[in-house]
């Protein structure tokens, strides 16, 4: 039966509340570990068919507008201020300053899904989605004039660019979950200087989901740039 | 207001928490930046380097590893990172010679 009312209550198989929180962050590390070898397959497929069709990557890289990859960096690392924000107010028993810090970090994350929308829509657009109505004829290769590249290797960058985006995405919108319900404890007045491991817990997936963004926003927007 | 007195921590984290946001602003101008050069075969890896520094700085700082006493915790943060590594390596030394013949 789950404790109501009193969150701070100790469970009754932790000796301490240190304990008890240690617990949950050791577990939420584990988590993230399991995620890092998750996304560490795609990173590795990534790797592979960068290094065998190195061109043909550059080519595809190219024609996605890097301006919003780096708009979407800034606004996930704001993001990320912003949730050791709320949880620096829950530890200084600042409530309104949290309220307004988990709402100011969801903004963030929906203005992230918004701008990769619109990402998304351009690619629609150029017929750059891996399928049957794909198109990449006539892409000249960067730095190399003359030079075009395999539709087939430049499907496959796109391929690696939408499930890894895609996925990353997905834990966007898991996120915002979490920090709707992060939002609603803080509202019912559940976390207090002594008491805010979930603040803590959700801040790490969070952060995780950014320190995934800091890498996909290199990798897949900045090939080949110089000209 | 008693916020002095309960906060377990000696002195505010805000100095810290705006100084590694605005480290990781400029990072990220950096690598946008850096990537319209012609650095050959080092683009790839300023990139990885910048991404790196970022991701430490998002680790250490926002994520308080810096600040973790758990020796379990540590444990799991260096195999993820061992096991991470061992996919990539051991990954890249197939496909890396496969063409040897």
């Amino acid at each position: 039966v789950e404790v109501q009312g009193d969150s701070r209550a100790l469970r009754h198989h932790f000796a301490t509340e240190e304990q008890q929180r240690d617990a949950s962050s050791l577990g939420m590390w584990i988590f993230l570990g399991t995620e890092v070898m998750f996304f560490g397959g795609l990173f590795c497929s990534y790797l592979i068919y960068r290094l065998m069709y190195f061109g043909d990557f550059a080519a595809a890289s190219v024609t996605i507008d890097a301006r919003l990859g780096g708009a979407n960096t800034a606004v996930l690392i704001c993001s990320s201020l912003t949730v050791v924000l709320a949880i620096w107010a829950a530890q200084t028993g600042r409530r309104a300053l949290l309220i307004t810090m988990l709402i100011v970090t969801m903004l963030f994350g929906l203005a992230f899904l918004g701008i990769k929308g619109y990402e998304y829509y351009n690619k629609f657009v150029e017929h750059h989605v891996p399928g049957a109505s794909f198109s990449f004829e006539n892409q000249e290769i960067p730095n190399h004039p003359g030079e075009y590249a395999n539709p087939r290797h430049a499907e496959i960058f796109f391929a690696l660019y939408f499930i890894m985006t895609g996925l990353h995405a997905l834990h966007m919108v898991v996120g915002l979950g979490i920090f709707t319900w992060l939002l609603w404890a803080a509202w019912k007045g559940r976390f207090t200087p002594e008491y805010h491991t979930p603040l803590e817990i959700g801040g790490l997936y969070w952060h995780f989901v950014d320190i995934i963004w800091i890498y996909l926003f290199p990798l897949l927007y900045l090939i080949d740039r110089h000209h | 207001m008693s916020e002095h007195s309960t906060s377990t921590h000696a002195k505010s984290p805000l100095a810290t928490y705006f100084s590694v946001w605005i480290a990781l602003l400029f990072g990220t101008f950096l690598t946008y930046e850096v990537a319209k050069l012609d650095l050959g075969d080092f683009n790839a890896a300023v990139a990885l380097i910048i991404a790196t520094t970022k991701a430490l700085l998002v680790a250490l700082f926002f994520m308080h590893l810096r600040h973790a006493s758990e020796k379990l915790l540590k444990v799991v943060v260096i195999s993820t990172i061992f096991f991470l590594f061992i996919l990539l390596a051991l990954s890249m030394a197939d496909y890396g010679t496969r063409l040897w013949s």
